[in-house]
């Protein structure tokens, strides 16, 4: 599995309020939380994301609530991948839990800036950046969260009656 | 052998001996919660199972406190989800509006958290629980799905980060200012991934009521949960909540925690989280002039008895300032009783001031008390990130019962303290 897309680069802190603001989650359907990903720190976001774009961001990446809701509308909106320094710890369960791909790099995030071209191959841990060619290796998944992303989430892995 | 107390909980719901920090865990839980906004995510999640019952259905605890009583259609619909969930499940712990109450005081006051007990919640201030000695933690949907499939979520071993306590908070200070002062000084990530453990000789000193607000706010440093010992304080409110006996762990003398932090509860002063972090604080003799707009005395982390009170005592016998909404709401039904027998809720409209059923509301900017652009509360809430409360544009102040009760006197962010002297 490999990842290419542009990147969006944000900073520290990017918490899940501005992620998918509080206001629209009376819904919990995926396309619709997707339309106001990202709208109360980038208004362009939802306009310009296309599918397989990178999100790039400093640490504590999706601090606050423990809701669902942001990692699944950073997926719906078509990001393929998320590279910090570091995540609040309920988005990184959230996101490994939905099947949405996260790593974590802060070497990797010094070097890309917004508008880059990145690539990312998952059984590596490779993240390239193909706009100055440099490359970085991130820290792999432990062997019980890599066995549940290939098996395509939380609820799947259960249900094969792993423990 | 030696464990932080959250170490030792963790180990014994996974039937472990010992376990270490960074390993991973599956583990057996008391208790699985979710709200109106998580728990229909959850519900969807969990039908992949195919299952027709829930691992146990007095240990899963179903609360509509966010968007309700319903504030339009669509909230409407989820919380009609998850009654018709809670129907055909037989779940007992649902609570309807009427007996409904803010999650993390309602859980507590219900009796359904006792000590040693592990549990989780599609709601990241799940963490609140550890005033009484458990280990609680906030989650997403897919693991509240899967834990009232089988009873069980994986872990990763916390490390631990110790406060001891010093001295005796000082009269107008709270559990409140001292942990905004603790977010202050380790920052927003500061404890990510960390359990905070209190103890020293301090904590004697706090109540049940601070101490559910210092370990509501231990998420705001980024931690997996906050934890107190079990102590008399402790020991007596769970004898008057919860029917079963409480089961005491306390950290090994020998435990190791990556940091430690001597706090003296006397040098404390009420503290004031600016926008838009909760690290962002300054004392009340740092703040300097801000204009408000509205005041929020409410949430889950300060809407118990105790809050009302020192509101009430503030606001008795004065109005509040002609350009403040103040907006108050109890957390839980029995709350707003008590503050009715006690005559609380008079004091607080002969104010000025409303008070609304319980409520999340304004605290998630959801609805009862939006802010427009360029507006500025002062909240007795828990965070204060943009748009939080309502507009991009508008800005949320965190602070304790005391300082809020005051601003919404003088219409600027003020110091109890000085209140006083009038
Ligand atoms: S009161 Fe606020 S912080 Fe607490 S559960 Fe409700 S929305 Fe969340």
């Amino acid at each position: 599995m490999n990842a290419h897309g542009k990147a969006y680069r944000y900073g520290d802190n990017v918490d899940t309020d501005v992620i998918i603001p509080a206001r629209y989650l009376n819904t919990s359907v995926a396309s619709e939380l997707a339309a106001h990903c990202m709208e109360d720190i980038d208004g362009d976001f939802i306009k310009t994301v296309k599918a397989g774009d990178i999100i790039v961001a400093d640490k504590n990446f999706g601090c606050g609530s423990s809701r669902e809701h942001a990692p699944l509308a950073i997926k719906t909106a078509g990001i393929s991948c998320v590279i910090a320094s570091s995540y609040a710890r309920i988005f990184y369960r959230n996101s490994i839990n939905i099947g949405l791909a996260i790593l974590e790099c802060p070497e990797a995030v010094q070097g890309i800036r917004a508008g880059d071209e990145v690539k990312v191959d998952f059984s590596t841990g490779t993240i390239t950046n193909a706009t100055t060619g440099k490359s970085w290796s991130a820290e792999p998944f432990p062997p019980f969260i890599q066995e549940m992303i290939a098996a395509d989430g939380l609820i799947n892995y259960l249900r094969k009656g792993a423990k | 052998m030696s464990m932080t107390m959250s170490q030792k909980i963790l180990a014994a719901h996974a039937n472990l001996d010992e376990v270490r920090p960074g390993q991973l865990i599956m583990a057996d839980l008391d208790l699985v919660l979710g709200n109106d906004i998580t728990a229909p995510v959850a519900i969807r999640e969990f039908a992949k199972f195919g299952m027709d019952k829930v691992f146990d259905k007095t240990k899963v605890v179903l609360v509509p406190d966010h968007f309700t009583p319903n504030k339009d259609i669509k909230a409407a619909e989820q919380c009609k989800c998850m009654r018709e969930f809670a129907y055909d499940h037989e779940i007992e712990n649902y609570f309807e509006i009427g007996q409904m109450g803010i999650e993390h005081a309602l859980l507590p006051e219900q009796g359904l958290v006792g000590a040693g007990d592990l549990i989780i919640g599609a709601d990241s201030h799940t963490c609140t629980y550890g005033a009484l000695g458990a280990f609680s933690t906030g989650v997403g949907s897919t693991d509240m799905a899967a834990a009232m499939a089988t009873g069980k979520a994986w872990f990763k071993v916390p490390s631990a980060m110790r406060f001891n306590l010093t001295g005796k908070l000082g009269r107008w200070v709270s559990g409140k200012d001292l942990i905004l002062h603790i977010i202050g000084m380790v920052g927003v990530d500061g404890a990510l991934y960390k359990s905070m453990e209190f103890t020293g000789p301090g904590v004697a000193t706090l109540t049940i009521d601070d101490r559910f607000t210092i370990c509501n706010m231990a998420i705001e440093a980024g931690a997996k949960n906050g934890i107190f010992p079990v102590d008399a304080v402790a020991k007596e409110y769970l004898a008057a909540h919860c029917k079963r006996v409480p089961v005491v762990y306390a950290a090994d003398a020998d435990a190791v925690y990556e940091e430690h932090f001597e706090i003296d509860l006397g040098s404390i002063r009420p503290t004031v989280s600016f926008p838009h972090l909760p690290d962002n604080t300054r004392t009340i003799d740092e703040v300097g002039e801000v204009k408000i707009d509205q005041v929020v005395i409410g949430s889950c982390t300060n809407g118990r008895i105790s809050d009302l009170r020192v509101a009430a005592s503030i606001l008795k016998g004065r109005k509040v300032a002609r350009h403040v909404r103040t907006i108050i709401l109890p957390a839980t039904q029995t709350i707003y009783l008590q503050a009715m027998e006690e005559g609380l809720l008079r004091i607080f409209v002969e104010s000025g001031a409303v008070v609304s059923t319980p409520t999340c509301g304004p605290c998630l900017g959801g609805h009862m008390g939006i802010l427009a652009k360029d507006e500025r509360a002062v909240a007795t809430t828990n965070r204060n990130f943009v748009g939080r409360m309502g507009h991009v544009q508008s800005e949320v102040y965190l602070a304790s019962p005391a300082v809020a009760a005051a601003s919404a006197l003088t219409g600027y962010i003020s110091n109890p303290e000085k209140l006083e002297e009038k």
